[in-house]
């Protein structure tokens, strides 16, 4: 994934106590981890499983889908 | 690599001139330390001050980036020294240091052996992923990855670095290009990297000659050697005699005094005295380069590569991969033109799926394989159809050898179209189709190949090659491989008259468009555009401004008449220093 989304994401998900994890071609790897987020091949149109665990799962959701809805612009 | 021994001891080496100038000095070869990193066992008692020694690393990892940065943005702008941000995010990654610092605690082993274990695991998962961009990505986490390494084993780097002198090494990060540049750096020359390596963009940003793709260079000189670069060129010269030294000198010279005056000559057009208009665009083969070649006042891409989507990897890119691509190029470059050549592969240009043949230059290459391989050409096809609805993406199709092949590679775009059609895809109708005039067969039917396509390109490195029966990578005949040969010249004017007999455009690119010798005439003989590297594009502006179309072409009326390639030169020369008498020469 690009530098620039890769880092919107876990900012954004830091904001959260909960755990977020991203799961995809059978690999999982921590959404809250600028390295782990920057291996992600995430070419347009691909799926991926997005989990959160935690106190403030949904609105950690909320906030992550978001996100990707708009094409990761930084408020 | 070519070698070219000349007198003495002097060899010269053959790269690619990533960033202009001349260099003249001791080389310093700088070989990356990657640390030397061995496990070993510590005991309970140990684990407090190793995670200490992992975490003091860290901070001062963090502090020579911040300062690194500091300098980046200070000197380059923040657009260039982004690239370093990436690399202190990865040092304040909280879950990549707390799981190091859990795996020592459990593992009961040294830290920098964790480390290179752990983020090891990351860069291996980019380097086996199919893009580009994480390949370069790749570089910087094995980047930041030594640094804590060597900040944990207390090393320091850079400190051997002393004087002026010219940087050779494998390759070099961002972050070294930068930290050199505030040493007394004359120019950087390396083994690997093409024109886009990051390295390669900082070091024409920070004017610094540079020179990559030298193959191993590194193991041809060593610490204090002299060596003359010549960013121009993109040649090294090792030990270079007194006379290379001094047309070096005087080269480097008069490309300062010229360049001075081709400030301001970006934004103009390049047209003659007498408003004869000529497109002069660009090639290039990656998308990092557009900005570079509009910001050198480039009306457009003259010739777009695709060949690049092969480069590292054992398959061909998929059509959604290709779309992106095309789209992203198409996108940038908009309102401009961009040219798009179709897989141009074999002959040197290895396909994925190829197998070597006794003579790959007269072989399976360019539209033949994908004449070959509808299933590829159709999928390229439908990506560069899918990418054509601003209005501005060409398609040129390369070593077409008769009219049968153009017919052919034309009802595949029709059958493309039709695919994209019964999808709901929408695309340019009208996308206009060309084709590179590059084997005599095709130039001796240009005007019928001309009268199936909406423009012609000259590409004359294969041209030459083909029609002087010269091997272009063959240093024995080397001083064979003649564009101005009358042939060649001929050749030329025929395609041209004959691309205007059916009303249709001829542009050229390959290197002798970037000839400042050859521009008069080739304006004379009547091109229409003129495709070259980004870096010459403002000298060749800069002479077809200050030439008369009516002058030009007498030039290439009284070059006809030439029948010697030395004559041609000769007569040519003379022209271009009365012409404009600055202008430098040498190449």
């Amino acid at each position: 994934m690009h530098t620039r989304p890769a880092a919107t994401l876990v900012k954004t998900a830091a904001r959260f106590k909960s755990d977020f994890f991203i799961q995809k071609d059978g690999f999982e790897i921590n959404g809250k981890s600028i390295i782990g987020v920057m291996t992600l091949a995430a070419e347009q149109g691909s799926t991926m499983l997005l989990r959160f665990d935690g106190e403030d799962e949904e609105a950690a959701a909320a906030a992550v889908v978001d996100l990707f809805e708009r094409g990761f612009e930084e408020q | 690599m070519e070698h070219i021994q000349t007198d003495g001891n002097e060899i010269i080496l053959k790269g690619i001139g990533a960033a202009p100038g001349i260099a003249i000095g001791p080389v310093y070869v700088y070989s990356k330390h990657v640390p030397r990193v061995e496990e070993k066992a510590i005991t309970e008692s140990e684990v407090e001050s190793e995670i200490a020694r992992l975490r003091t690393a860290n901070a001062r990892s963090e502090k020579e980036l911040q300062k690194i940065h500091a300098f980046a943005e200070q000197k380059l702008g923040s657009e260039n020294a982004k690239i370093l941000e990436a690399q202190i995010m990865i040092l304040n990654d909280g879950v990549l240091m707390g799981s190091i610092e859990e795996r020592i605690r459990k593992e009961l082993k040294n830290s920098e052996a964790i480390v290179f274990d752990e983020i090891s695991k990351y860069k291996r998962l980019m380097f086996a992923a199919k893009d580009e961009y994480m390949h370069e990505r790749a570089h910087d986490v094995d980047d930041v990855m030594n640094r804590i390494v060597r900040n944990i084993q207390d090393q320091r780097l850079y400190s051997k670095l002393e004087g002026e002198s010219i940087i050779v090494s494998e390759k070099l990060a961002p972050a070294d290009t930068v930290v050199f540049s505030r040493n007394q750096i004359l120019g950087y020359a390396t083994d690997l990297g093409g024109v886009t390596s990051h390295a390669a963009l900082l070091s024409r940003s920070l004017k610094i000659p540079a020179v990559v793709g030298l193959r191993n260079v590194t193991k041809h000189v060593s610490t204090g050697q002299f060596v003359a670069l010549d960013g121009y060129a993109g040649t090294m010269a090792i030990n270079p005699g007194e006379a290379t030294i001094e047309f070096l000198r005087r080269k480097a010279q008069r490309f300062r005094e010229f360049e001075e005056q081709l400030v301001g000559i970006c934004a103009l057009p390049a047209e003659t005295i007498d408003h004869r208009r000529v497109e002069l665009s660009s090639n290039i083969q990656f998308f990092d380069e557009i900005d570079f070649a509009l910001a050198q006042g480039s009306a457009g891409i003259g010739l777009y590569r695709t060949e690049n989507q092969l480069i590292g990897r054992g398959s061909y890119p998929s059509e959604g991969e290709q779309f992106t691509e095309y789209d992203k190029v198409a996108h940038k470059v908009f309102p401009h033109p961009v040219i798009f050549r179709s897989f141009d592969i074999g002959g040197d240009k290895l396909a994925p799926d190829s197998s070597p043949e006794e003579n790959p230059f007269l072989g399976w290459r360019g539209i033949r394989v994908l004449l070959d391989r509808p299933d590829l050409f159709l999928e390229q096809l439908r990506a560069l159809l899918s990418a054509s609805t601003r209005k501005n993406v060409r398609i040129i199709f390369p070593m077409i050898s008769s009219v049968q092949e153009v017919r052919r590679a034309k009802e595949y775009v029709n059958i493309a179209k039709d695919q994209l059609k019964s999808r709901g895809v929408p695309f340019d109708p009208k996308i206009p189709l060309g084709v590179m005039i590059e084997v005599p067969s095709a130039a001796l039917l240009a005007e019928e190949i001309a009268a199936e396509v909406d423009f012609l390109s000259i590409g004359t490195n294969d041209l030459i090659q083909y029609l002087l029966a010269v091997d272009r990578d063959n240093t024995a005949v080397a001083p064979l491989f003649q564009h101005f040969h009358p042939a060649v010249v001929r050749t030329i004017k025929m395609t041209i008259e004959a691309g205007h007999e059916q009303k249709k455009w001829v542009g050229m690119c390959g290197e002798m468009a970037a000839d400042p010798l050859a521009a008069t005439l080739l304006v004379g003989l009547g091109i229409d555009e003129l495709s070259v590297l980004p870096t010459l594009l403002p000298e060749i502006k800069k002479i077809i401004r200050s030439i008369k179309y009516k002058d030009a072409r007498r030039v290439a009326d009284d070059v006809l008449k030439l029948a010697t390639e030395q004559q041609i030169r000769e007569y040519l020369t003379s022209v271009v220093k009365k012409t404009l008498p600055e202008i430098p020469l040498e190449m």
